[in-house]
């Protein structure tokens, strides 16, 4: 019985800290400016979002990693972007071409095209994002081997294509192929409980977006800044790398990177960011 | 690890005996010598062990580097500019090689 009262107080008093924490816990009201471009990092709600507003994560941050996202000399993601531009004019493949041999300059031909990913693709009947596109583009034209998943050279050319539409917002077509089914694939997996802990991505990123969960404070799970620098590992870190993080940290079944279960979930995830900045490579912890 | 390469930011241009700030990052792995890789075995160390900068061939500013330092080592630092000049940045690595920079300022 004694252990009993003993859990129960405990029970009481971390619940008081967990809602104390909400209070204190919101996200700054501050406003990320990079290199004098001011960023969306709030923005209505399309129909049908459970939010009013859509936050970006940088509002949930500390201090000082926020201050090194707005400065792009400090940003180490900014090194991504860099090793991505050697990549973006390297040769490679029997046709003897490098992406810029087609694609010239990318500051011009990829402007805008990280904020409009994940895309219907008609050959493969199914969404497919920055990463596969580029893999399915060595393939087809360069007749290079597609990267591995999580290859440094492909985080670091995502990076670099994606930064091309820094500040720009994010929108994705629904209106293509099937892409409205996936989306709604994607929800369902958005909201189903898995894994040891029974937890789903909304029991953090909706229900207690804003709250504390022990050091980390939840922020609205949006993903307008990947590939993201993370502190923790000290490099860019590509969405597919996170969402199976994510899924890991539930001690759930970890699903494999562009399966169907991961690409629906990138388009529904990318879509509760509409109207967000592009912030590539955005720095979290 | 692709080679480290280094980026400074320094002003183009400053007025006679003005604090600038200067910028500088290297991207380097800084592998502490504390982690083991998946056969239990210690990951060598190897990180930048210093950092120095010089203006006009004069110490300006210079510091060890220890392990707990994190990946992509970043400094910021001021300095008073009364001339025009170069300024010469050095990074020294665990196996001996050295990584360099160099900007010149113009004093009007």
């Amino acid at each position: 019985m004694k252990t009993r009262i003993i859990a129960s107080a405990l029970l009481c008093s971390s619940l008081t800290g967990l809602l104390s924490g909400a209070a204190l816990a919101d996200p700054v009201k501050d406003k990320l400016v990079i290199d004098g471009v001011e960023m969306i990092s709030r923005a209505p709600a399309p129909e049908g979002h459970p939010f009013k507003e859509v936050l970006s994560g940088w509002l949930f941050r500390e201090t000082e990693t926020r201050a090194m996202e707005a400065d792009s000399f400090q940003n180490p993601g900014m090194l991504a972007v860099e090793q991505g531009e050697q990549v973006w004019n390297t040769v490679d493949g029997t046709a003897g071409k490098s992406c810029a041999s087609c694609h010239g300059d990318a500051a011009k031909s990829m402007k805008g095209v990280g904020a409009s990913y994940p895309k219907w693709d008609q050959a493969s009947k199914r969404p497919i994002d920055l990463a596969l596109r580029i893999n399915g583009c060595r393939e087809k034209n360069m007749g290079a081997k597609p990267y591995k998943f999580d290859a440094s050279d492909q985080r670091a050319l995502v990076t670099y294509i994606k930064h091309q539409s820094l500040g720009m917002p994010v929108h994705i077509d629904l209106t293509q192929g099937d892409m409205k089914a996936w989306w709604q694939k994607g929800k369902e997996r958005y909201y189903l409980r898995t894994g040891q802990l029974n937890l789903s991505c909304a029991s953090c990123h909706e229900v207690n977006m804003g709250k504390h969960i022990r050091a980390d404070h939840l922020s609205q799970g949006q993903i307008n800044g990947f590939p993201t620098y993370r502190l923790k590992v000290g490099h860019v870190v590509s969405v597919m790398n996170r969402f199976r993080g994510c899924v890991r940290d539930t001690r759930a079944e970890i699903p494999k990177a562009f399966s169907d279960d991961l690409m629906a979930l990138e388009v529904y995830v990318t879509w509760r960011g509409t109207g967000l900045s592009v912030e590539t490579p955005a720095v979290r912890q | 690890m692709a080679t480290p390469k280094p980026r400074v930011r320094v002003p183009k241009s400053a007025s006679k005996d003005e604090v600038i700030t200067i910028k500088t990052i290297i991207s380097h792995n800084m592998e502490s010598g504390q982690r083991k890789d998946k056969q239990g075995k210690i990951i060598p160390r190897k990180i930048i062990n210093k950092f120095a900068c010089k203006f006009n061939g004069k110490p300006l500013f210079s510091c060890d580097i220890q392990p707990a330092i994190s990946a992509n080592p970043y400094f910021e630092f001021n300095a008073k500019v009364a001339e025009s000049g170069t300024f010469k940045f050095t990074w020294i690595d665990d196996d001996g090689s050295v990584y360099e920079a160099e900007r010149s300022i113009e004093v009007k």
